[in-house]
């Protein structure tokens, strides 16, 4: 059995058959060919799979596609702009070397971009705690956690895209 | 996950007649432990009838006596409402505390609800604030509505609509978290409501269930103490490679105490 799914991932939209059971995440890495999304623990509770949907940090591989149908989605590759300039959030990743193999990297980006939406002016405490959907295996955390603070004092660091 | 059929509900009326023409159709909410649990094989409903789409059932309604939350309302929205958080903190608290932020994004209140996880956070705010469960049917009392694990009193077809919370004198809930899963190993929320102070417990069982001992001894005096030397039997309660049952029930006693010390504050 198939269904038409339809979405705007990354400003673009997109529209395929796909199986009513096919997971988000799935649909962006095999369909739309968007491998920055990750499929980490497959079980909800690593995070390297986080895309926003509507704004909203969210799980893509805890929700099917189908739920996503209409839905303005924004994976890691629709954060920079156009031109390449790396988002604020991935600069202070950067900077403040947020990352050991990266593999987490994405989903840490992307959930990060959503704390600090939600937390404009976050403490340490708060990053750790917001945090909590999002684990890294070489627990390389601390310089993470530096990262989101440094971003967090940019003024665009909500802006996505562009 | 085994193959089945997807439905998007215009309504809650055509989600009603959806799962009225196969019985094997489930409703999905936010999907935040349906589709886990998909992925597990741990379920295999013919058809998803998705309750997404349907703003009627995502708002907050703060009254004088009591705040109504639609079932497709999430935890994110319910965490962070001023006005929940103004008229019942206890339970703007705990939305924000279920699982982590991307899945309070998804997951809703109604989900929760009718779930029933052993371990989730909703049914203890709602036995312990004395909610009301509304569905297309009927009102149920959350007293009646928990039958146990994954049980309630949700007939074939039937979908919850809205939760109403009676807002309390006072309210707290504290959570013991599974240091891997931060689910609730113990959870206790403890109020003093119009029908008499209120213990629930989620964790520690197989479902949510009310200390009454606790609850005359907070009827005769609202204090931490009065709670302190309260013991829960450990017999009927949830032994696992986390916790023995034992140690649940000391953590009933703990979590009460603490409770009551935050409703005061």
């Amino acid at each position: 059995m198939a269904v038409k799914v339809s979405m705007t991932v990354n400003g673009k939209a997109v529209s395929h058959e796909v199986e009513e059971r096919t997971l988000l995440v799935n649909y962006i890495r095999e369909t739309l060919k968007l491998t920055g999304t990750h499929v980490g623990c497959d079980t909800a509770q690593c995070g390297a799979c986080t895309v926003h949907m509507n704004g909203k940090a969210i799980k893509s591989c805890n929700i099917v596609a189908m739920q996503a149908e209409g839905a303005n989605i924004t994976t890691i590759e629709g954060v920079a702009k156009a031109d390449g300039t790396l988002h604020p959030m991935q600069q202070a990743f950067k900077e403040h070397h947020g990352l050991q193999c990266g593999f987490c990297t994405p989903g840490m980006v992307m959930s990060a971009i959503d704390l600090v939406k939600n937390f404009p002016n976050p403490t340490e405490a708060q990053i750790r705690e917001q945090l909590e959907g999002n684990l890294c295996r070489c627990t390389g955390y601390h310089n993470i956690v530096k990262a989101i603070k440094a971003a967090s004092a940019d003024k665009n660091v909500t802006v996505v895209g562009g | 996950m085994y193959a089945f059929q997807y439905r998007k509900a215009k309504s809650v009326d055509d989600a009603v007649s959806a799962l009225a023409a196969d019985a094997d159709a489930k409703v999905l909410g936010g999907g935040q432990s349906l589709v886990a649990a998909l992925k597990l094989r741990l379920a295999q409903p013919s058809a998803l009838v998705d309750l997404g789409t349907i703003g009627d059932l995502r708002y907050i309604k703060v009254g004088a006596a009591e705040v109504t939350i639609g079932a497709m309302t999430t935890h994110a929205t319910v965490a962070a409402s001023p006005e929940l958080k103004k008229a019942i903190p206890a339970l703007a608290d705990l939305a924000g505390d279920i699982g982590d932020r991307q899945v309070r994004n998804m997951g809703t209140c109604g989900g929760s609800i009718a779930n029933n996880d052993p371990a989730a956070d909703y049914p203890a705010a709602c036995q312990g604030l004395v909610a009301t469960i509304i569905t297309n049917k009927r009102r149920i009392a959350a007293d009646d509505f928990f039958k146990g694990l994954y049980e309630t009193a949700l007939e074939a077809g039937e979908i919850i609509t809205a939760v109403s919370f009676p807002i309390p004198k006072r309210a707290a809930y504290m959570k013991f978290k599974n240091p891997a899963s931060r689910f609730a190993l113990v959870g206790v929320f403890v109020a003093e409501t119009s029908a008499g102070p209120r213990v629930a417990v989620t964790g520690a069982g197989p479902g949510v269930f009310r200390v009454k001992d606790m609850e005359q001894a907070l009827a005769r005096k609202f204090a931490p103490e009065s709670v302190a030397a309260i013991k829960v039997p450990a017999d009927d309660l949830n032994s696992d490679m986390h916790a023995q049952a034992d140690y649940r029930a000391h953590l009933i006693t703990v979590m009460a105490k603490r409770a009551v010390e935050k409703a005061l504050k």
